[in-house]
């Protein structure tokens, strides 16, 4: 089970994670699926819409979960995922993310400390929604064709 | 009467890889009991430990989300279309 992404989508997420700091930042992630070849091959940013608590959750509608969705079949991909920043604190998923995870996606995490986007993750679900499973993140110089 | 219940992607491998299922039901509660009978291991996706749907599944009849409508007690049409659709939530706390 890995993910892949190019370099250039995770310094873009890096760069969303910083520029959205002290608040988390969230979107989809857009790409193909096929099997233990999963790619992202590009991002589709989403407003937080956890206006109560920014700095410690986000949250994104079914409207948006729509839009990307069509975002995503307008270029032949789908959502495989979603990432989301954990300003001060560490990329590694909580009890509240785990709570309102859905399986198959992956959900990738980027630590951004005092503004300096830090460590990046990725994780998926547990089938039985027990615990998450780390994902190899693999960073490749460029997309598969 | 029967209905079509639009599966979310993150779903399908709980429901037989299928992008839809056909039901016969009269609500959306029975909707989705049918589809759990048939597919049991969607069950603790949809649905809390205490039996309520998740908060974040929303389900929709046709183009109106239930939660505007009479919830798990809306009435389905034969030809109506139920569609589950994620929200997603997180965070570092």
């Amino acid at each position: 089970m890995s993910l892949r992404v190019t370099a250039e989508i995770a310094e873009q997420i890096r760069a969303l994670g910083a520029a959205g700091y002290p608040h988390e930042i969230c979107g989809a992630l857009l790409g193909r699926d096929a099997d233990e070849a999963r790619e992202v091959v590009a991002l589709f940013p989403l407003d937080n819409r956890q206006e109560d608590s920014p700095r410690n959750r986000f949250s994104v509608t079914a409207d948006d979960v729509r839009s990307a969705e069509r975002a995503a079949h307008a270029q032949a991909l789908e959502v495989v995922g979603w990432y989301h920043s954990h300003p001060d604190h560490p990329a590694r998923p909580s009890e509240f993310d785990r709570e309102h995870a859905w399986p198959w996606y992956s959900y990738i995490i980027v630590s951004v400390a005092a503004g300096a986007a830090e460590e990046i993750t990725s994780w998926r679900l547990e089938d039985d929604r027990s615990s998450y499973q780390a994902e190899a993140l693999e960073i490749a110089a460029r997309a598969r064709s | 009467m029967p209905v079509k219940v639009i599966i979310p992607t993150p779903l399908r491998p709980f429901a037989g890889k299928r992008e839809n299922v056909e039901v016969s039901a009269a609500t959306v509660g029975e909707a989705l009991a049918s589809l759990i009978a048939q597919h049991g291991d969607l069950r603790r996706h949809l649905f809390a430990d205490d039996g309520r749907l998740r908060s974040f599944v929303n389900v929709y009849v046709n183009d109106d989300d239930i939660r505007y409508l009479q919830k798990e007690k809306t009435p389905v049409r034969e030809g109506d279309t139920i569609s589950i659709v994620p929200s997603i939530a997180g965070g570092r706390a």
